[in-house]
Formats: C-alpha cells, structure tokens, sequence
C-alpha cells in the first residue's frame, strides 16, 4: 500500500480543502470587501500553522510512496511559511482596499501558494519539487496580474511569467538529465546512485548546471536575477511583499532538497558555482541599489544582494551553513515584509509612496512610523542588535569556519558599500523635510500589526539564540 | 470464414510477392477487404438518410417529401432521388474563390470526412464481429470524434469569406466545449463497464433490458445524445451552418464533389454518433428479450436467431437515434450562440461531474444489477 | 522490416513538419505542421505499443489544444516582418544553445539509466495487456501525490484566467431562461377592475 502515513499531509490536506471552501464562500458572499473570504483564507493559514505543530516529530519520516517527506527542516520551515503569509495577506488586504482593486481570488491564489511552497518544502522527489515550484509560481503570476488595469502590472506579469517558465524549463531539462543518469527521482536515491560513482559522469554535471541555473533563477541570484527588479516594481505593492517573503523560504528548501539532499554527492562542483553567484550577487545587488530612486526597485536589488549572503551558507556546505542560511532567509522575510509594509502604509489611493522622496521628513510626520522604518532598514544594513547582524553574523561564522576567508571578507565588504543605502533612508526621515506636513493615514490594525512586524526583529535580534537553535536543530541528523 | 479467404489469398498471393512480405500483403489486402465490406453499406446509408430526413421531416410538417425520381419509368416514391442527387454532385464543377488557399480548400472536405469514416474500425457490429478489436477502443472514438473540427475550421479559414470564417469559429468553440462534456459522459460508461473495449462493454451491460446502461447511467445518456447532436453540428445546434444568419457557415464556397463529401461526412458523423450511443446505453448488438423470454427460446431454429442477439438489433437501435436526430431537427428552432455555450459549460459538465460521483460510488458499493 | 519501415516514414514525417513549423511563414500553417507533428509522434508511440499514450496525445493536443491555437492564430493578424526581424541577429547564440542541447541530449540518451532498456528492448506483452489500466494503476498508487498536485495546478490556473478575464460588470443583454419560465401571469398582467367614469362638466 502506498497510501501510508497519510496523517503526516494532515496540514496539506487541510490548507488544500479549506483553499477550496475560501473559494466557493468568497463566490457566494455578497461583501464588496471580500470579507468572508479573507477571514476564511486567514483561519485556513492558521489551521495549517497549528496542523504544521501537531503533525511536528522532528525526525525524517516519509509518506506517499517517499515522495513526501517530513522532517525537521521541513516542520520550521512550513511553519514560518504559514505565520508570514498570515501577515502578508493581511498587508494586501489593506493594500488591495485602498486601492480598491480587491478581489476574492487573491486570497485564494495566496492560499494556493502556500500550498505550493508547502510541497516544495516536503518534496522528496524531483517530480513533486517541480510540482510545488510549478503550483506557486502559477499562483504568483496570476497575482502579479490582479490589477488588470495597470499597465505596469501587466508588464511585470509577463515579465515574470516568461521568465519564469524558462527557468522552469530548465529546471526540467537538468531533472530530466540527472534522471538519464541516475535512473531514478527519488531525492535519496538520486544521490545513493552518485555516491556510488568514484566519478561521476560529466552529465550529472550537466544536469546539475541546469537544476542550478533553476533554482538560481527562483531565488532571483545574479546573473539570473533580471527579474527581479521589473517584478518587484511593477506589481502591486501588496503582490510585492507576497512575493519578497514566504517563497524566498520555499526557494530556500528547494535548493537543499535538491542541491543537498539529491546532489549531496557533488558538493564540491556545486559549492564552486554557488559561490560565483553569491559574489557577483552581492556585489551587483548592493552596487545597483545605491543608484535607485524607486523604493520598490531599491528593495528589489537589495533582496539580490541579501540572496547572495543567503548561497553563501550554502557554500560552507556543512550542517552549521544551511542552519545559518535558513536563519538568514527567515529573517529576510520578516525585514522584507515589513519593509515593503511600509510603503502600503505611506500610499493612498492612486498614488503609490514607492519614491525615496516619499520618505523624507517622516520622523516629523510620525516619529513612530520612522521609528519603525529605522529598524528594518538597520536590520537590513546588518546593524547590532537587531536580527539581520545575526543572520549575517551567522552565516559569516559557518563561512570562515569552513575555511572560505576571502569570501567571508568580500561578503563584509558588500554590506559595508550596502549599508550605505538603508541609511540614506533613514537620513532622509529624520534630516530631511517633508514633502507633506500631514500624519500618513492609517488603521489602527495596520499600525499594529506593522509595529509587531518591526518590533519583532528588535526583540529576536535581543535573544537571536531560540530562532538560532531552532535552525541548528533543523540540520542536526 | 476469415481464415478461408485468408488462405485463399495466400495461396494466390504467395506467387506475387516474395516471401517475407507475404504475411503482411495478405494481412493489408485482409483488411482493406473488411474495411469495404463496413464502408459500402454506410455509404448506401448515408445517401437513404437523406432521402430519409427528407420523407420524416416532409411527414412532420405534413408534406410528402420526394417523390417524384424513380427508375425505369416507375416512380418508387422518389426512392431514385439519393443515386439523382448524388450524380449532380459529382457532375458539378468544383469552383475554388480566388483569394483562397488552394491546397488547404481542397484538403479540407478529407479532413472532415476521414475522422467519421475512420472511427468506425472499433465499431462492433456483432459478437466478436469488429474490424480492429483493441484495448483502447473508446479513447480512439473519441480521439477521431474531436478531428472532425479540423475539417471544419480549415474549409472556413482556407475559404477567405467572411461567412464561412465565422461559421469555422462558432464550430471550433461549440465542439471544444460539448466534448468535454461527451468525454465526462463517456468516463462514467468506462467506469461502469471497468473497460475501454468497446465489446467488452457492450458484454457488460447483459442481462436483460435494465441492465443496458441507459438506466443507471441516464444522465450521461442523455448529455451523450446531445452532446452528439452539438458535435454534428446539427440543428437545434447548427449555428456554423446557419443558412438564416451565415448563409451556409464554413461550407459557402463548396461546391460540386467538394461539398457533398462535407455532406456525407455530416451524416456519416451522424450515424457514428448514433451507433455509438445504441453500443454504450443500448447494449449494443444484445437483445431486448434476453432475460424475459426463457433460455429455450433462443435455441429455436430461425426465431432463436431473431429474438437473440445479433446485428439486426444494433441496426434497429442505430435507426431509432437516427430518426430522433431528424425528428429533433423539425422540431426545434436554431439555440443561439450564447445558450449553445451556456449549456455546454453551466449545464451539462457540472451533470456530469455530480454523476461520476454517484457512479464511482455505486460501482466501488457493487450495487446490483449493474455493477458486480 | 515492416515496422522500421513504418518508424522510419514517421520518423521523417516528423521532423519535417517539425522544421516546417518552425519555418513557414504563414502561423496557420505552422499551427497545422504541428498538428501533423502531433500525429507522427502519435504514430511512434503506438508502433512502441503505448496506445494509451498515443491516443491522448490526440484527443488532447490535436483534438482540444490545437484547435483552440488555431482560433487564435486565425483571428490574430500577426506581422511576420517584425516577428522576423532579429532572426540573423539572434542566429548564433540560439545555434549555439541548440548546439549544447543536442550535446546533451544525445549524452543523456547515451548515460547509464538507458543501458537496461537499451539492452533488453521492448517487452513484449500479449494482445490482453492493456497499459491503459496499468497506467491508471500506477497513477493512483505509486503517484498519487503528484496527480493530487497537478490537479491543484489545473484548479489554479482555472481561477487565474477566470480572476483575469471577468470582468465584473455584466454589460451583455442575455435573457434569463430561468426567469423566463418561472414567470406567471400574475406578474405581467394586472387587471384592474374600474368603474366606468363619465366626464364631468
């Protein structure tokens, strides 16, 4: 019987039905704010967060016939995955009211998204990794469209999607090879055939080639990164932050499922490329954001510059690096979202605050609000106490103990020349005039909820050992 | 009866051809025999059914219908008219529109014509009587079925006329949306008979007249036929032909031999379509009585055979859903183009889908009589 | 003999269409060269004795998909000209990556994984093995996950190109049968009972 384990896809079954029951209750209610339906989307999330607990054992164990798997990493991760959607589509919400273009089908294609990265993150089979990868990226394209009028919407839409679907193909085309060589999908046995090879074929390298430039492309890492930046400035705001948080988590497991899990046998060939592109990342990424104007672009150079010291615990290619590099990319998630959190909250209706302009002279405006901007961008910037000197701290660690000095020396480097752009924003809230003397308008949920955001990042940067350990734990066989 | 000519080919033809090819000429030369043998008495067919159409529907609308050619000086109530009518077809020159592409023109009336012919190698007419006996015997029907558009869609485009361009688009979007539902249909009678094998589900619904599939599979009986009906293009659903709207849809600049093999493959579709739905819900060549009449019965020199199953019944079933295809035509005014598509989509697919259900829940139960 | 003969008349039907679509100039032929392309693979398939496969490559791509592309195609008056412009221009980087691709392919197909079906050929199975069920079984056991998966795709995409799409302002004038039906005198016709009234002054 293959059907075995069932319980262990408890969350996924749950998050897959209740996506459904959104749907159809969203179709059915009559709220022009689609109500129902977000607060149902929001119940489904938590639901699947507190499955995720229930279902939590710690050690691997597998359902499906092996194609899913349940583990340690997989239990933090999904769990993260579901707490920052719950924030995200609460932000879109806001979002999509202002500017009245909310429809009830976001909720559900953010559900749906979950799910794919739920998947991707459980995935134990070429097959169902690009499955998950697949039903996500579906999921964002249509979000990215949402705001059919917008022209720059549509633009980045497309944008998006084309690219998205070569970086799928090749994705594809490197699985279709490692499956010629090795004869099988499955992630363990995948890597127990190249184990058993004193050398490999050079086709296993080939296929690794494309199954890297996939994965490279997902995660947004230079040279694979032209994207990013159209994407991230052309869809809403809300799609934004969507997008800028929990895949990056999913994109993130994909690449240990298949780099670690899969191709674990050729370390050494991966450990090489991904170093080429964590540096040519960092350092295209933070050289490029100082030149922007656009906030929203600027975040989006600033996520490739982050995605560059997030391959760079992949690098150390030990237990300690992929712990440092899933510390780094939760706490991305959290800066991003409340980053791009940010910008909802400064805009109004038909005008976006994606301008650095838009910034100047806040602390005069809202000193809380600044307060609040001044975290993320010192978290961003790498700055004690807060969480982003940890994730940075972190993986730096793992680096130089694996002996990549030079590396760890360039990646300083880059945050250094970064830190330059997160502080001009924080000079211009509080050195600069503002363009309106008026307190940006906000609810009082939102407010809330951005504070928590923000403060969060303070407060964990405080005691970083708990999320620390969880991730330590998360690699510990 | 095969094997007798089979080894009377081979002897003749072993002299001809070398050795190694033998087999296979005298396998080929087989089935282009058996392939007559099916398509001469469907030809035959086709042109009565139009004298046929003419006669039901001149009596509906209390006409006479043709009368008038006959033979030999007799007039044998215009049963002359068919062979009349089709002489004047392929006596008329074939006119190609400048401004037309001419090979796709010309190839287009095949194209719509070999998918109705071609489906018939799985038809079985009787026990073990079928020209080509495979496994997956209704995923093919259905494959040919959704050919016939192509036909349709190219005649329209390669003609350069607005008319047949719009009557090329109303088609290609009515059939892609009835054949999701014919498929749907189609699933729940492969469900049912837990087989592709056309025979094999004909054989499944024995028993006796409520064992047919009609009963427990109505609904899918029913959005089968019209179904069907859409995909033939027929009226109430012949909105790519539309004489009132479009003139004469996709075929306007047929003309001659070119337009009567559109013709022919429209009735040919028809028969198939009907044959089909006697061989899924009818029980195909099984007969009514079995079941009711004792066993002895059938075992009775010349009356056994006609009471038992045989050709003749799926002949007479065939027939039935042929007159109700003419009978619908005289009956309905034309749907139009929106209702077409409401139906399709909002009416019949949710059916079906509801109707799976219920029958993958009966067949996993074994619920008597029809699934065990 | 008869069967590499068959291989080898669709094998080449099939990259000449295949070339064809890639290089006429009309996209309704080139639509209708991947349909032909559609079947000699189709044929292929069926000569492996996968009729399953073979079948619903046409039902599905020739029968649905195609037919929908060629919809489009027709209606679109697409400029070739423009389409055409950068060809020799972009010539040597897509020469070069068809190049590496068919490297690799024919590595792939040459790799280790291959060896046993290589070497042992096509099993050979009688007329009763029907791969259509053994299809149906493996998908629902061994890979039932990524069919629930894809299924969660196909509802995906549905949603979005519905949430794309409508627009939610009903401008067309459809009649409701359903009301239609349902009316009843009543609600047309209201007969008023009035004493007749003769004019004053």
């Amino acid at each position: 019987m293959s059907i075995d384990n069932l319980s262990l896809l408890l969350p996924e079954i749950a998050l897959l039905t209740l996506a459904c029951a959104t749907l159809m209750v969203d179709i059915f209610s009559n709220d022009p704010k689609h109500g129902p339906g977000y607060w149902l989307a929001q119940l489904t999330l938590l639901v699947t967060a507190v499955l995720v607990l229930v279902t939590y054992t710690g050690d691997s164990q597998y359902a499906m016939a092996g194609m899913f798997v349940s583990d340690a990493m997989s239990g933090l991760l999904k769990f993260a995955i579901c707490i920052i959607s719950l924030f995200a589509l609460f932000y879109s919400r806001e979002y999509l009211l202002r500017h009245d273009i909310i429809k009830g089908e976001y909720f559900v294609l953010g559900l749906f998204a979950v799910l794919g990265m739920l998947v991707m993150v459980s995935a134990n089979n070429l097959l169902t990794v690009y499955l998950g990868l697949e039903l996500l990226s579906l999921s964002l394209y249509a979000m990215v469209a949402i705001h059919r009028d917008s022209s720059s919407a549509s633009e980045a839409a497309i944008k998006y999607f084309v690219l998205g679907a070569i970086a799928s193909g090749m994705l594809l085309y490197g699985i279709s090879i490692l499956y010629g060589v090795t004869g099988s999908l499955e992630l363990g046995a995948v890597a127990q055939v190249l184990e058993g090879q004193s050398d490999y074929p050079t086709l296993a390298i080939f296929g690794l080639v494309f199954v890297l430039i996939g994965v490279a492309f997902k995660l947004g890492a230079v040279p694979f990164h032209m994207w990013l930046p159209d994407v991230y400035q052309g869809a809403p705001t809300a799609v934004t932050l969507f997008i800028g948080s929990a895949p990056k988590l999913a994109a993130f497991a994909m690449a240990i499922r298949l780099l670690v899990d899969g191709l674990g046998p050729l370390l050494p060939d991966w450990q090489q490329m991904l170093m080429i592109l964590a540096v040519l990342s960092m350092a295209t990424g933070n050289l490029i954001a100082i030149a922007q104007t656009n906030i929203k672009r600027m975040l989006a150079y600033s996520t490739i510059a982050h995605i560059g010291f997030l391959l760079l615990g992949l690098v150390a290619g030990n237990a300690g690096g992929y712990a440092g590099a899933m510390f780094y990319v939760i706490t991305y998630a959290l800066m991003s979202m409340g980053g791009f959190a940010m910008i909802i909250l400064l805009g109004r209706k038909g005008a976006e605050a994606d301008q650095l302009d838009d910034f100047s002279g806040l602390a005069e405006r809202s000193p809380w609000l600044a307060f609040l901007m001044l975290i993320l961008m010192f978290s961003m910037a790498g700055i004690p106490p807060f969480l982003g000197f940890w994730a940075k701290w972190f993986v730096l660690r793992e680096v130089i103990q694996a002996g990549f000095v030079w590396i760890a020396l360039l990646a300083v480097a880059f945050a250094i020349v970064g830190a330059f752009y997160y502080l001009r924003v924080v000079k211009l809230m509080y050195f600069d005039e503002p363009r309106e003397p008026d307190e940006p308008q906000c609810s009082t949920p939102l407010r809330t909820v951005l504070s928590v955001n923000g403060l969060s990042l303070l407060l964990l940067g405080l005691s970083p050992g708990l999320l620390m350990s969880l991730c330590m734990a998360a690699f510990s066989p | 009866m095969l094997e007798m000519i089979r080894q009377m080919l081979n002897a003749t033809v072993g002299q001809i051809v070398p050795a190694a090819w033998q087999a296979q000429t005298v396998e080929v030369m087989l089935i282009v025999m058996q392939i007559t043998i099916i398509l001469t008495p469907l030809m035959l067919c086709v042109a009565y059914m139009v004298y046929a159409e003419r006669k039901v529907i001149g009596s509906i609308q209390g006409r006479i219908g043709p009368n008038r050619v006959g033979a030999f000086g007799y007039r044998l109530a215009g049963l002359g008219q068919p062979i009349a009518d089709a002489l004047k077809l392929i006596l008329k020159e074939i006119i190609i529109p400048t401004g037309s592409n001419k090979f796709l023109f010309v190839i287009a009336p095949i194209l719509s014509m070999a998918p109705a012919v071609a489906a018939w190698a799985v038809i079985p007419f009787a026990a073990d009587t079928v020209l080509a006996d495979i496994n997956a015997g209704l995923l093919y029907v259905l494959a040919l079925t959704s050919l016939a558009v192509y036909g349709v869609i190219i005649a329209g485009w390669a003609s350069n006329s607005k008319y047949a361009f719009l009557g090329a688009m109303r088609s290609a979007a009515q059939i892609v949306a009835y054949e999701i539902a014919m498929g749907f249909a189609l699933v729940g009678v492969v469900v049912a008979a837990g087989s592709l094998n056309l025979g094999q589900i004909i054989n499944a619904q024995s028993g006796s007249l409520l064992h047919w599939y009609w009963l427990p599979l109505l609904p899918f009986f029913v959005v089968y036929f019209i179904s069907g009906v859409a995909e033939t293009n027929r009226a109430p659903f012949d909105v790519a032909e539309g004489e009132s709207e479009i003139v004469a849809g996709f075929h306007v600049e047929y003309s001659g031999m070119a337009f009567s093999l559109f013709f022919l493959a429209e009735y040919a579709n028809i028969i198939l379509i009907s044959v089909l739905s006697a061989v899924l819900f009818l029980g195909g060549w099984l007969s009514p009585f079995e079941g009711v009449l004792p066993k002895s019965a059938f075992t009775l020199p010349v009356i056994g055979s006609v009471l038992g199953g045989g050709i003749h019944w799926l002949l007479l079933k065939t027939s039935l859903f042929i007159f109700v295809f003419l009978w619908l035509r005289a009956t309905f005014p034309r749907y139009r183009y929106d209702q077409i598509m409401r139906l399709g989509w909002k009416v019949f697919i949710p059916i079906t889908l509801v109707w799976l259900v219920v029958i993958a829940t009966l067949a996993k139960l074994q619920i008597t009589p029809w699934f065990n | 003999m008869f069967e590499q003969i068959i291989f080898y008349s669709f094998g080449t039907m099939l990259l000449l269409s295949a070339l064809m679509v890639i290089s006429v100039r009309n996209p309704v032929y080139a639509a209708l060269f991947l349909v032909l392309a559609f079947f000699s693979t189709s044929a292929i398939w069926l000569l492996l004795r996968a009729e399953f496969l073979a079948i619903v490559l046409v039902l599905v791509y020739v029968g649905a998909v195609m037919v929908l592309f060629l919809f489009v195609v027709m209606m679109l008056d697409i400029n070739l000209a423009r389409l055409r412009a950068g060809f020799m221009r972009y010539l040597p980087a897509g020469a070069l990556v068809a190049l590496v691709l068919a490297a690799s392919m024919v590595l792939v197909v040459g790799g280790e994984g291959f060896n046993e079906i290589r070497e042992s050929g096509l099993a050979e199975r009688g007329p009763a093995y029907s791969n259509t069920a053994e299809l149906g079984e493996a998908l629902f056991t061994a890979y039932l996950y990524p069919l629930e998966i894809a299924g969660a795709i196909l509802l995906v995409a549905i949603i979005a190109a519905i949430a794309l799409t409508q627009r939610a302002k009903r401008e067309t004038k459809a009649q409701n049968p359903d009301a239609q039906v349902a009316v009843r005198r009543q609600d047309r016709v209201r007969l008023v009972k009035m004493s007749s009234e003769r004019d004053s002054e």
